[in-house]
């Protein structure tokens, strides 16, 4: 079965199977009118919030708490420009920074990992697959105390760099893995073919390989900016300048400052996740792809 | 020959060398300082041994927090594998491509929202006075149950499980269907004609063919109900009271709050062991259907 989520319809629906339509009884129809009725409803349970969340930031602060049902009376849309001085911008371009370059950082990383571990020859290639594949089962968050350290002592406490290492070195195992598993499925006449024409290894890498695994790469970084992007307790406990915070705990921040004007803070929180949602819904096709590889088939 | 070997070792090593330093050495260190006692403010080390783990054994809120993350790590497992499981399989069944695409999305889209927008969001929805949870309730005629939903004791942790649920149901939706996908119509057709209704089918072909799946999704929804750290944070900063702590902020508030770093790492050690055996399960798994292939 190929995979076709997300991808426009190449062929017509299947027709209904044999049997499923039984023959006429009050349960079926009602049972689908039921099923049809709770998806609907399962629907606007799951999207609802976060439209209301969009339409609270064109409110008054009364209007929220006299009519939180109502759609604005008056929509006010100075208030979004408000949210962005605020710093919903600042934290939002910091998010923008530390999410792009650790993206990079990571394919590049991971790429060359997977390459080395599939295609060439390196010494102790089996013990080095297993200490990054084993990296997996580690978790972020338990080592806060150590890593606060080791980054005081290198230096880069309280910078982006903090971050976008952190998050690279985190997702490389992960990545690599992803990465391997495409490269183990693709042939190797051609990287063979290009190094015989005299490419070199690097030569061949980035014209060869690096193209030959877009799809993957695609879906790579796709999961890694959702996770950079949403990364919380790394961001809160390294990062104490105001300037360099990213939007999650920026957000909380501005939510604790603001004090309870809350059509801005809903306004900032908007912004904030807007643009993770147009990515999704642009880039669905490498999300699931990305998923389900990662997921191991 | 070895010349070219060592210069293919440059491709792995700027991976080996960041996982290393950040992630394999982090993990043997935290281990090192939860046997000691020290502050950031003061400067020293004093070694206690296995002191700051009997601490913890004997810490009211350590427990308290621990079954949070089982409390957790059950609802997850029920709602992200087991319900999503059953609406992944009713999406396939029921309804037009086109419509199935959509929903899916839909319940996705909160997947895509940082859990930080979500929890402030959730805050504001389970105010006890305008919030919409209550009011919601009013207005179908069960304003008895009112409630200041993230205020008391009894119900804190259960806000903060349910905007989860919320946020990530989607995501295993997405990764069900995709397993679903992948089983051969044919089974389906055979079930068919040997007279299987639906619940049935769903039973015993749909259940054992994505056994592989929902084994993995157990597997770290289970790890994840552990780390869980963000939500609890932004929605309570675990309280109140502690009641809604679970052992990410716990061990936050004891080394940046309470300034006990080595109890910290000692909680730390602990969440390690409980995901290190989530993990290690996965991969034994892996390595079983690896072998099986």
């Amino acid at each position: 079965m190929t995979l076709t989520l997300g991808r426009p319809a190449r062929t017509a629906p299947a027709p209904a199977r044999p049997g499923t339509r039984r023959p006429a009884r009050f349960g079926p129809v009602a049972a689908r009118v039921l099923a049809y009725g709770a998806l609907a409803a399962l629907a606007v349970a799951v999207i609802y919030p976060l439209c209301w969340m969009a339409l609270a930031g064109l409110k008054s602060n009364g209007e929220i708490f006299s009519d939180p049902w109502g759609l604005p009376a008056d929509p006010r849309w100075s208030t979004y420009a408000d949210a962005w001085h605020q710093g919903v911008l600042g934290y939002l371009l910091n998010s923008v920074l530390v999410t792009s370059a650790s993206v990079l950082a990571v394919v590049l990383v991971s790429a060359w990992a997977a390459y080395g571990l599939t295609r060439l020859d390196i010494p102790c290639s089996q013990p080095a697959l297993l200490l990054v594949l084993g990296a997996m089962m580690l978790s972020p968050t338990v080592a806060l105390v150590p890593l606060s350290q080791l980054l005081q002592a290198l230096g880069i406490y309280d910078t982006y760099w903090a971050l976008i290492v952190l998050y690279t070195a985190f997702k490389v195992p992960f990545t690599t893995f992803l990465i391997r598993a495409y490269l183990l499925g693709q042939p190797v006449e051609v990287e063979e073919a290009a190094f015989i024409d005299g490419a070199s290894r690097w030569q061949t890498f980035w014209r060869v390989v690096v193209p030959m695994a877009r799809p993957i790469l695609a879906s790579a970084a796709v999961l890694q900016a959702l996770f950079a992007w949403n990364e919380y307790a790394f961001a809160l406990v390294f990062i104490t300048d105001d300037r360099l915070k990213t939007l999650p705990v920026g957000l909380a921040d501005m939510a604790g400052r603001l004090n309870s004007n809350w059509p801005v803070l809903f306004a900032g929180l908007t912004i904030a996740a807007l643009p993770m949602i147009v990515i999704f819904l642009i880039g669905q096709r490498h999300f699931v792809r990305g998923l389900a590889a990662g997921m191991g088939k | 020959m070895t010349r070219r070997r060592i210069r293919h070792t440059f491709y792995v090593a700027p991976a080996l060398a960041l996982i290393a330093l950040f992630v394999y050495y982090p993990i043997v260190e935290n281990v090192r300082l939860s046997l000691f006692k020290f502050s950031v403010f003061r400067p020293g080390m004093r070694y206690v041994g296995l002191e700051n783990y009997r601490q913890a054994f004997q810490d009211p809120v350590f427990w308290h927090a621990l079954l949070n993350n089982v409390c957790y790590a059950v609802t997850s497992v029920v709602f992200q594998v087991g319900a999503a499981l059953v609406l992944a399989a009713v999406l396939e069944e029921l309804i037009g491509r086109r419509l199935r695409g959509v929903l899916r999305a839909v319940y996705f889209i909160p997947a895509a929202v940082s859990m930080t927008v979500a929890g402030l969001l959730f805050q504001f929805l389970y105010q006890p006075d305008a919030g919409l949870v209550n009011s919601a309730l009013d207005a179908v005629g069960l304003g008895g149950l009112r409630h200041d939903w993230l205020g008391d004791t009894a119900t804190s942790i259960w806000g903060v499980i349910n905007m989860s649920q919320w946020q990530s149901f989607g995501y295993t939706t997405m990764l069900l269907t995709v397993a679903i996908q992948r089983i051969p119509r044919e089974l389906y057709e055979a079930a068919t004609v040997d007279g299987a209704g639906r619940i049935r089918t769903f039973f015993h072909v749909t259940v054992p063919m994505v056994r592989e799946m929902t084994t993995l999704l157990i597997i770290l929804t289970v790890s994840g109900a552990f780390l869980v750290f963000n939500e609890v944070m932004v929605m309570t900063g675990g309280g109140p009271a502690n009641s809604s702590q679970v052992l990410g902020t716990w061990l936050y508030a004891s080394a940046f709050t309470g300034d006990d770093m080595g109890y910290a790492a000692a909680i730390g050690t602990v969440i390690f062991l409980i995901t290190f055996a989530a993990g290690a399960l996965q991969l034994l798994h892996s390595r079983r259907k690896a072998v099986a292939a």
